[in-house]
């Protein structure tokens, strides 16, 4: 047996189709098909948790995604672990793991209970106002402790070995809800030729027809009609019907995004299949019919396991042959909670009373009620409810005084809230409907359409028909307009409309019972009317101060209860105090799926160059500089990474190194305007410069500090290659693009990015023609015919090539340019001549080095965007006769002029052993009281093998006046006595480059 | 004497397949990146024998269907030749304005064949990729996941993924790991 409450012959379920899971370590059987929910309560288990402030003991309130209490942490194994899953909504498998949260040490006894008794301190907004001193135990102590005490599960601690998938789709229709309404519209906008995505976030279409079993369509009953509506649809070639899927966020341009739980309630997925895909959907047309969400009545300790919603416990039994109860009272504000009555009394479930606040329910109820022998008080109330894991009897006042009345379940019904969510999210204005006291959607904002009980629609029959024209309506806009002819005839259907909103009789202003109206965050009548009292005015700021509505719940059943309150608190109507605004995600998501494939390698792209492989094979240490995997240093046998770099940065000065250099930006510049255009680009002028020749280039953004640099060359007249710096390859190409098209798009010039077009194999020391020169065909590498600052252009390898002579060393050097598939071989033939030479391959740090020996900038590094050349000691590079250039307006502001600008100088520690650190502070007297005056800060710092010392390079205010000054860079341990210096370290004179 | 460099693709070795779609590698072509403006449209088709198409995302072939000419932009135009003909000698000698860039090896494309290409690529491609949207012969400069990739459609069920070299690997590993959902 799957349980003690299951009924024969109740439900759809199929009971030979046993399931074994765990619930808080007990053992139970369910069926196949069941949630967590109708599994435990099969087995009589009403106690699902705790509640987030009190500590209160709950049951379950609902059948579905709107369940505030049911909130269970499921697990297959140590690693699949989730919190807050609704037990409502979680299918059970075999092998599945339940646990319940928020108590200690068990869901019967927790410790926290205690915060029921203290509940007249933890009214709402509590913690704005009791635990604000001192100041320091916020943080400290009552932070902690609040965050400890409250809450929901407590979040995995491994990596999720799952998978997840993502989707991208267009249709002509999207379909959010697959009970009647979505089906009628699926299938209007199907047949009538659209491409129609219809989704649902249950296991199976239905919707409502899983527990209104008074519905025929079509001579068909109602859920059998949805199963075979749902398998004729899945079988059209238009169509994807996705179930266990919940579109949970309405974007901009009709763009919702889905989640589909995949493998949730498989015991053994297949290793393929990802735990859940994430559809992100473009439609042309919208179709709201997620119905309506079903509110509770609010009255004193209405919270009590085993008080439910009256729609749930007809699910239950209907759909999963589960009797919440032996003896089950109805507490209603509305008809629709007299078919959930009846089912019970027909399944032989005792029904000892339905009380209704009305005077009289609907036509034809009374006497069915009498034909099955239920007693209905009418004008009368639940006032009370008894039993603390479960409800033992409800006070019902009435007509006929205070009568307490057994009971083991209570199921109740307020009335129908339309799921406006979507439509919300859309960016869509509910309107206040004073007719039936409901928000509808209003007017559409995107293109979509709410048909059925979302709309407010309450009969059956309008729903279909309302469905089918909109479903019509939907395909027809995007143009598939085959012959239809659809008519679904319906019948039967409970009656969604009435009801009543906010607090119930005995749950008034002078009541301190605790009446419940949003479960999930423990938030009580007495709470919002509090707030009002506080002065919040506003439903924000009620929402806000209360968290009613708050959290992954969005105030599914509490929003128009804590609304209602509000409004009668101040007086005024529901519409003038208004609703708050629904936001995504409509049910909580995984990360899993919001990541989907942008986890592990994919989580965001490596780029290797040519030499990856090769780099790999000599033993490089790779760094990452933005997206690029690049070799840092190469550590031979016994080597640190210290001694590798002093190694590498003496081989290239006495002999010669190999660096691969292709990350450097690329940018083709064609047009016989080309010239013209880097005159204006860059602060030096490039009319001058011939073909085969290169030259420094410095580019300032408008405001007059430096943007980017690079060594550019001129390939022809009507030709250049720039190189930018790594990270500058995107950004300098889009600011020269830019430009181009707004600023000067009267001149005839391209741009292309070639950065990957060439593997750039560097090849720097004294060696390094001699290393090159075997290799190279149709080019004269003397000096005289090539000297520094030339490109050249022939064959290296039998590959074409641009050769530079070029040197970011300062060493005389090479940068040889090939297309990229030749990068590898060419840089193997490299080595094998450099290689018995003594040369060494060598990686960024050295590079670094190596430049800073040389006093040579990295843009980024030595400038922070409030750099000017002048600044960085480039003045030099800015040409004096040009009219203009970008950023040509901004260096003459008055600020960029001042005298004491950070201003860009070597340092030399007074010890050479010591090396500063990177970003230290300098000021100029060590012993002045904090706060220091801060003179600048340290830019570049290295220990120089070449030099034999340190080296820095720093930002320092008036930097260039201070030459020979001693300042000081105190540390936590210690001050550091520097001297303020040229920045070039190593071969002052510049002449080993032409060497 | 100095042997010739033999060309090594990144894509070497990359391939994948589920029984619904397979990812191949493309052998080495050349490509060009041609710029112009609307006057040396007809004079630089003639030169390369395939028409520069002027109708967003669509591409035109060569006679022998070995060229291929991807309308990218207004001005912008990206040329295949999957017989690795040299593409910059023949547009040297259109006197009308252009820019023509060889880009032979800044690009390298993965084949995405089969009933599940379409699927695969929805994965990463946030494009309408459907028959009717983009056709045989479609073309665009798009996204898959966090990359820039230029996709042609070749026949109903067969793409061209053209992406830079570098991300190669991200790229392969991309649709390599979209394959293992068999929804298509």
């Amino acid at each position: 047996m799957s349980g003690a409450n299951r009924i024969a012959g109740a439900g759809r379920l199929t009971p030979a189709r046993k399931v074994r899971f765990m619930f808080d370590g007990e053992i139970y059987t369910g069926l196949e098909g069941d949630t967590l929910a109708s599994a435990l309560l099969a087995n009589g288990v009403h106690l699902m948790g705790r509640s987030f402030k009190y500590h209160r003991p709950r049951g379950v309130l609902g059948a579905g995604s709107e369940e505030p209490n049911a909130l269970m942490d499921i697990s297959r194994d140590s690693a699949r672990r989730q919190p807050n899953v609704r037990a409502t909504v979680q299918e059970v498998f075999e092998g599945m793991r339940a646990g319940s949260q928020n108590r200690w040490p068990s869901l019967a006894f927790d410790v926290g209970a205690v915060n029921d008794m203290l509940s007249p301190m933890f009214a709402a907004g509590f913690y704005y106002k009791t635990f604000m001193w001192p100041k320091v135990a916020w943080q400290k102590l009552y932070e902690p402790f609040i965050r400890g005490a409250a809450g929901l599960g407590v979040a995995p601690d491994e990596p999720d070995p799952d998978h997840y998938s993502s989707r991208y789709e267009h249709v002509d229709v999207l379909v959010v809800g697959a009970g009647v309404a979505g089906l009628s519209a699926a299938l209007a906008a199907a047949m009538s030729g659209a491409s129609v995505i219809l989704c649902d976030e249950q296991a199976g279409a239905g919707g409502a027809l899983r527990y209104d079993t008074d519905v025929t369509i079509d001579g068909d009953n109602g859920y059998d009609w949805a199963q075979n509506t749902a398998a004729k649809l899945t079988a059209m070639d238009n169509v994807r019907v996705l179930t266990r899927t919940t579109a949970f966020g309405y974007y901009a341009q009709n763009f919702v995004a889905l989640c589909e739980r995949v493998t949730d309630h498989l015991s053994d997925p297949h290793p393929d299949l990802p735990r859940e895909r994430l559809w992100q959907v473009r439609a042309q047309k919208v179709v709201l019919a997620t119905g309506a969400i079903e509110r509770h009545m609010v009255f004193a300790d209405n919270d009590r396991p085993g008080i439910m919603l009256a729609s749930a416990a007809r699910a239950y039994l209907n759909h999963y042959g589960v009797a919440v109860g032996s003896k089950v009272g109805v507490y209603t504000a509305n008809d629709s909670a007299y078919a959930a009555a009846f089912d019970l009394a027909r399944a032989g479930v005792s029904v000892p009373a339905i009380v209704d606040t009305r005077d009289a329910p609907g036509e034809g109820l009374l006497s069915t009620a009498a034909d099955l022998g239920i007693d209905v008080m009418t004008a009368s109330a639940v006032v009370g409810a008894k039993g603390r894991r479960r409800i033992s009897s409800m006070t019902v006042e009435g007509g006929r005084g205070k009568t307490q009345i057994p009971v083991d379940a209570l199921i109740t019904s307020a009335g129908w809230t339309p799921a406006v969510h979507l439509y919300s999210q859309s960016r869509g204005k509910v309107v206040w409907d004073p007719e039936t006291e409901r928000f509808l959607p209003g007017d559409n904002v995107q293109a979509s359409v709410s048909v059925g009980g979302c709309n407010g629609v309450t009969g059956l029959q309008e729903t279909v028909d309302e469905a089918i024209a909109a479903g019509r309506s939907a395909a027809l806009g995007a143009g598939k307009s085959k012959r239809l002819s659809l008519r679904i005839e319906a019948a039967g259907a409970i009656d969604w409309s009435g009801g009543m909103s906010g607090s119930a009789r005995g749950a008034g202003a002078d009541s301190t019972a605790k009446t419940f109206v949003d479960f999930q965050n423990d938030v009580t009548a007495k709470d919002i009317r509090l707030a009002v009292r506080e002065g919040m005015h506003s439903i924000e700021h009620v929402k806000r101060f209360t968290t009613n509505g708050m959290a992954s719940d969005q105030g599914k059943t509490s929003n128009i209860h804590g609304l209602a309150i509000a409004a009668e608190s101040l007086g005024r109507q529901m519409p003038e105090v208004g609703l708050t605004t629904f936001r995504p995600p409509y049910t909580p998501v995984t990360y899993g799926a919001i990541v989907n494939h942008s986890r592990g390698k994919l989580f965001d792209p490596a780029r290797k160059t040519f030499s990856h492989a090769w780099s790999t094979k000599q033993g490089a240490v790779f760094e990452d500089v933005g997206n690029w995997k690049r070799a840092w240093y190469f550590p031979r046998a016994g080597e640190d990474m210290h001694a590798a770099v002093s190694r590498e940065c003496k081989t290239v000065r006495e002999t010669a190194g190999v660096f691969d250099a292709s990350t450097l930006g690329k940018i083709e510049v064609v047009g016989p305007d080309a010239a013209k255009f880097l005159d204006l680009i860059y602060t030096n002028g490039w009319q001058k410069l011939a073909p085969g020749r290169c030259k420094y280039g410095i580019m300032l953004r408008e405001d007059g500090f430096i943007y980017d640099d690079g060594v550019v060359a001129r390939m022809a007249e009507d030709r250049f290659h720039v190189t930018t710096t790594t990270g500058g390859a995107p950004r300098v190409l889009n600011h020269m693009e830019d430009y181009l098209q707004t600023e000067f798009p009267d001149l005839d010039v391209w741009l292309t990015s070639t950065t990957e077009q060439w593997a750039v194999i560097a090849v720097q020391g004294p060696k390094a023609r001699d290393i090159i020169a075997p290799l190279v065909e149709g080019i004269d590498l003397s000096n005289d015919a090539m000297p520094h600052m030339s490109v050249r252009e022939g064959k290296i390898c039998g590959a074409p090539t641009r050769l530079f002579r070029v040197s970011f060393t300062g060493e005389p050097g090479y940068e040889i340019n090939v297309p990229a598939h030749y990068g590898q071989a060419v840089l193997e033939a490299v080595w094998k001549q450099a290689e018995p030479l003594g040369a060494c391959a060598y990686g960024t740090e050295t590079m670094h080095v190596l430049r800073a020996e040389k006093g040579f900038i990295i843009v980024g590094q030595d400038t922070d965007g409030t750099v000017t050349p002048h600044d960085a000691g480039l003045g030099w590079a800015i040409a004096k006769s040009k009219p203009d250039f970008v950023g040509i307006r901004g260096l003459k502001r008055p600020d960029l002029v001042a005298g004491g600008r950070k201003q860009l100088v070597g340092l030399k520690t007074k010890n050479p052993e010591t090396v500063l650190e990177e970003g230290a502070q300098i000021v100029a007297d060590p012993n002045q009281p904090t706060p220091m005056t801060m003179l600048g800060h340290v830019t570049s710092s290295y220990w120089s093998p070449n030099c034999g010392r340190s080296i820095a390079m720093a930002l320092v205010a008036g930097g260039q006046d201070r030459m020979g000054d001693t300042l000081y860079v105190p540390m936590p341990d210690r001050t550091i006595e520097v001297e303020v210096t040229g920045m070039v370290f190593f071969d002052e004179k510049g002449e080993r480059v032409n060497g | 004497m100095v042997e010739t460099a033999a060309m090594i693709l990144p894509h070497e070795g990359n391939a994948a397949g589920t029984g619904v779609v397979t990812i191949t590698p493309a052998a080495f072509a050349s490509r060009l990146s041609i710029r112009a403006r609307a006057e040396a449209v007809a004079p630089l088709s003639r030169a390369l024998g395939v028409k520069l198409p002027d109708a967003p995302k669509t591409s035109a072939k060569s006679r022998n269907g070995k060229r291929t000419a991807l309308w990218l932009g207004p001005d912008e135009w990206l040329v295949i030749d999957e017989a690795g003909a040299d593409l910059m000698a023949p547009c040297a000698k259109v006197k009308q304005l252009h820019a023509a860039v060889d880009i032979s090896h800044r690009n390298v494309a993965l084949i995405v064949s089969g009933k599940g290409a379409e699927a695969a690529l929805k994965a990463g491609c946030p494009q309408n990729l459907s028959l009717e949207a983009f056709p045989v012969g479609a073309c665009s400069r798009t996204m898959l996941g966090k990359v820039e990739v230029v996709l042609v459609r070749d026949d109903a069920e067969t793409f061209r993924v053209e992406h830079w070299r570098s991300f190669s690997d991200y790229v392969f590993g991309f649709l390599a790991e979209a394959i293992r959902d068999p929804v298509i």
